[in-house]
């Protein structure tokens, strides 16, 4: 998969509901289709994502883990 | 004369029936897409959990309301605001119970303001929003917020006196019009 990232959100030291919150202002200006980017350290964010992205229809393409920051792929529907 | 007997295969399909029925309603009043809170409380302890809950649900895609009332007028009162009402009364009231985010107490543990300071201090350090950083993403995300008219005059509160980014002042009517199908909550 080749798609290039829309928007890139940095959420790292923010904590509930604040990942899940600027995530959805963020993905309001966005175009159904693109790719947006977001890091967060909060755990919780990890349940969070996947249930808002099943609730909302954005589609979590990747997430991955790194030295305690985890990475969300997710593509506007 | 004859007597209907109902074998117990009948009984089982009718039980299987009506639990099939209860599930499908089950999950149709599970599912909403609006809600609806109403905001009756100025603790500290209850406006926080009341906006993050607002603004979580906005950014879940529902159609979210907050109604304040009563003593969950408060917090939308300036910080800056220090006396409102019109006579001793009034103005009694909005001194030994001071509106804006800055100034709510706790429901327990208050300690005359300190309990406040700790638990704001233990958010900082857990990076948790405070309840006006919240309420910036919640007018952000488009959560409809509503004060009550009815609180405000018997309060003495006027419209300047409350915060910006508010809808117009409205009575229960419009709170329960939007609680009609909505999930509803009162905190």
């Amino acid at each position: 998969m080749s798609q290039t990232i829309a928007v890139t959100l940095d959420l790292r030291g923010l904590s509930c509901p604040l990942p899940i919150a600027k995530t959805a202002v963020a993905i309001r200006s966005m175009h159904a289709g693109e790719l947006i980017e977001a890091r967060a350290t909060d755990p919780g964010s990890v349940p969070d994502f996947a249930a808002w992205c099943e609730s909302t229809g954005n589609e979590l393409l990747e997430q991955t883990t790194d030295g305690g920051v985890f990475r969300f792929v997710i593509r506007k529907v | 004369m004859t007597t209907e007997t109902v074998s117990p295969t009948t009984y089982d399909e009718m039980f299987e029936a009506m639990h099939a029925e209860l599930a499908a309603h089950e999950h149709e009043s599970a599912k909403h897409s609006n809600l609806v809170i109403f905001a009756w409380s100025g603790d500290l302890d209850r406006i926080w959990p009341t906006f993050i809950l607002a603004t979580t649900a906005a950014a879940m895609g529902m159609q979210t309301t907050v109604f304040f009332t009563f003593w969950g007028l408060f917090p939308l009162v300036k910080n800056e605001v220090r006396i409102t009402g019109e006579n001793w009364m009034q103005k009694m009231m909005s001194m030994m119970n001071r509106g804006g985010t800055e100034h709510l107490g706790l429901s327990k543990m208050n300690f005359a303001g300190a309990g406040p300071a700790m638990m704001k201090k233990l958010a900082d350090e857990h990076h948790v929003a405070s309840p006006q950083e919240l309420l910036e993403v919640a007018r952000d995300l488009g959560v409809t917020l509503i004060p009550c008219q009815m609180t405000m005059d018997l309060l003495g509160l006027e419209r300047g006196d409350l915060i910006d980014g508010l809808a117009e002042p409205a009575g229960a009517a419009t709170a329960l019009a939007r609680a009609q199908d909505s999930l509803t909550l009162f905190i």
